[in-house]
């Protein structure tokens, strides 16, 4: 098997700033669209499809020039039928594929979820694992530029509570090439939701192929305080908020990127809550039964006794995503905010 | 083997072909009727849908096609799964919710599955199955394997938004797909004049890019031909089928015979139907030409006796899972 020669590697060298003469730095587009390429190259049962993957954009960049390269067999725009298509996708690999099914946004996710809750997600456990599905389905959450309700949504809580999907949150230019190439290596059905501000970052990403493991998450930035858990591209303004802090406050914060949802990396979360004893949570999704609702309640039912002070949570409001851009600036969070919840959990 | 059953579609169907499809169809009727004689004894503590004068399709579907190819099945599947060489005592035991099941115990009556004969498993969402075996077909072009895939699903389902979409993606991509919609005249009490309003749109399509035929599902032979001729398109590279099987629905839709609600069809509907027993005008047709006899039907009876007794046996002595497996297999290794 192609798959097993590809090491695991999960310490990335090189994070936010800190520059390694000498070594090579890509976008996150290249990033991603190097992971795909290479899992095209050594896989014949790798494909790659969705609507757009191959306009001249191709997913910001992500699948571009791979129709141009591995053909339109592989590689191929789809109907607007996500229904359909993610069940297609499905059955052929439940057939022996592994496809990779990209859409522009969660959003469009809702029409795909009887084939992916009802079907996807259940097929090995409704037949004692007869089957495997290896399937792994990509969408990027907007933002911003009046998206509005429909085109921003971070359904991450959502995908979270159904057993049976795995779901990966990249941060980085390094873990979003590592991560997938261990989504289109994992024998089950892997949810990728990317964040389109994660597009801005650049980073050293080794040429080589290697997989990051599914539930270690990393220590992003080491503090004594408060521990910041920060998912997708919170981990960016969560890093500057910290920064802030520590200059103006002399608060010092620890951060810790799950980098995937489920299976989620339990210890590396309670290892750091019992250092600091504090908790701020911050994720994009919405606050109720979301992401953060159930890191706080891991840490309540695991972690209770190592707690000083209160969690405390940076969300969107429960509200769809308003469009005008006043109300858009009310409605996102960004460092300000978690700078205010970091500063209570600390001060009380 | 499929030489052989080239040579048939220019011969008709032979004798013996005849002989083993009503061989096929009386077995999946027999275990049927035992699972509904049974099924009060709450022993298969499982919601079953039983196919009872539907055994046609699915046996003159899957005598077309190979071991090999695949099927995609719905919540009414044992004798999709039989047809296709499915394994009976493991469909048994899977009833009685046994760990020798079929599917583990995890999955009972609506999830069933045999994956060495094509059988990839069965999903009890109506519609759900569509999709599958239309992405199996795509597997199987891109690994140009020569495998086709075959669809059944109910007129329920045809109600389903994804049928639409994906024989739209079976046309474009070319894909050796044949979808087999067993038109039993009724979702659970709902009668399909009140979900439809004509005939499937499909049957429109221009014959280059969907072979379609509407037939007589009760006719096996109909359906073997007409699948021989969706089977030779589909293997040349020339596209998908969509075949509709006028058919009935004659035991209740779920559970057994006497758990039928009453009031929702008319007596004379099943009576009618009842006559139109695919399993009876074979085997008429068969004594008339003098090619089956009935000690030989005696025979055959008590083969399929002894072999559903067994499975029951087998099924009832089975060990049931326990609480260590309730985590079973979440996700693959
Ligand atoms: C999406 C969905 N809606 C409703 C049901 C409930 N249900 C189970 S079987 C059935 C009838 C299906 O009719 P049809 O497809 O014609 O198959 P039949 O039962 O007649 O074989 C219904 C409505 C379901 N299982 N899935």
């Amino acid at each position: 098997m192609p798959w097993s020669r590809i090491k695991t590697d999960y310490i990335e060298p090189d994070f936010y700033g800190k520059e390694i003469t000498g070594q090579r730095r890509l976008t996150y587009s290249e990033s991603l669209n190097e992971a795909l390429s290479q899992a095209l190259e050594i896989d014949s049962s790798v494909f790659v499809m969705g609507q757009g993957v191959d306009d001249p954009s191709g997913m910001f960049g992500s699948t571009k020039n791979l129709q141009e390269k591995y053909g339109a067999k592989r590689v191929f725009d789809t109907p607007l039928a996500e229904t359909a298509l993610t069940g297609i996708a499905a059955g052929a690999a439940m057939a022996g594929m592994k496809p990779v099914y990209f859409h522009n946004r969660p959003d469009f996710l809702y029409l795909a979820l009887d084939q992916l809750a009802n079907h996807a997600a259940k097929w090995s456990y409704m037949f004692a694992g007869k089957v495997s599905v290896p399937l792994v389905i990509w969408a990027c959450i907007g933002r911003g530029w009046g998206s509005g309700a429909q085109h921003s949504q971070a359904l991450q809580g959502l995908f979270m509570h159904i057993p049976g999907l795995k779901l990966v949150m990249p941060s980085t230019c390094y873990d979003t090439k590592g991560l997938m190439l261990t989504a289109i290596k994992d024998p089950n059905p892997v949810i990728i939701i990317d964040h389109r501000m994660n597009y801005r970052n650049q980073g050293y990403v080794p040429e080589k192929m290697y997989t990051i493991p599914f539930g270690k998450g990393v220590k992003r930035r080491n503090g004594s305080d408060v521990t910041v858990v920060a998912i997708s591209h919170m981990v960016t303004d969560s890093l500057l908020a910290a920064e802030e802090l520590y200059q103006e406050e002399k608060i010092d914060v620890e951060i810790i990127d799950p980098r995937t949802l489920c299976p989620l990396d339990e210890e590396l979360i309670l290892a750091s809550v019992l250092k600091t004893g504090r908790l701020v949570i911050v994720d994009m999704g919405w606050k109720t039964g979301g992401v953060s609702a159930e890191i706080a309640s891991l840490v309540v039912e695991k972690g209770f006794s190592s707690l000083k002070a209160p969690i405390k949570r940076v969300t969107c409001p429960d509200l769809p995503t308003p469009s005008g851009y006043t109300l858009e600036d009310v409605f996102y969070i960004d460092k300000n905010q978690i700078k205010k919840a970091v500063v209570e959990a600390v001060l009380g | 083997m499929s030489q052989q059953k080239k040579n048939l579609s220019h011969l008709g169907i032979n004798r013996e072909l005849q002989k083993k499809m009503f061989y096929s169809m009386l077995r999946i009727r027999r275990v049927q009727e035992r699972i509904d004689q049974e099924y009060l004894n709450d022993q298969m503590k499982t919601p079953v849908h039983l196919c009872v004068g539907q055994e046609a399709i699915a046996v003159g579907a899957c005598e077309a096609i190979e071991q090999t190819d695949y099927i995609s099945s719905n919540h009414r599947g044992h004798g999709h799964y039989l047809a296709k060489g499915g394994n009976l005592k493991k469909l048994i035991a899977e009833l009685h919710c046994k760990s020798t099941g079929c599917s583990g115990g995890f999955g009972g009556s609506m999830h069933i599955i045999d994956t060495s004969v094509g059988h990839l498993g069965s999903s009890s969402i109506v519609g759900g199955g569509i999709p599958l075996g239309t992405g199996m077909a795509l597997a199987s072009k891109m690994k140009n394997n020569g495998r086709v895939s075959v669809v059944f699903f109910g007129d329920g389902a045809a109600d389903e938004g994804v049928l639409y979409e994906s024989i739209n993606f079976a046309i474009l991509r070319k894909l050796p797909v044949i979808f087999i919609l067993e038109n039993n005249k009724w979702a659970v009490c709902s009668p399909v004049t009140t979900r439809q309003t004509s005939k499937n749109i499909f049957h429109r399509t221009d014959q280059d890019l969907l072979l379609t035929a509407d037939i007589n599902g009760n006719d096996i032979a109909q359906v073997y031909k007409t699948m021989v001729q969706a089977v030779n398109r589909a293997r040349s590279g020339e596209g998908p089928s969509f075949i509709e099987c006028d058919t009935y629905r004659i035991l209740g839709h779920a559970g057994c015979e006497t758990q039928d609600p009453k009031g929702y069809r008319e007596l004379n509907e099943i009576n009618e139907w009842k006559e139109k027993c695919p399993i009876k005008s074979l085997k008429q047709e068969l004594m008339n030409n003098g090619f089956l006899e009935n000690n030989e039907i005696e025979h055959l009876e008590s083969m399929i006796k002894d072999e559903i007794d067994d499975a029951f046996a087998y099924a009832v002595n089975s060990p049931l899972p326990s609480a260590e497996d309730l985590h079973g297999s979440l996700f693959s290794e």
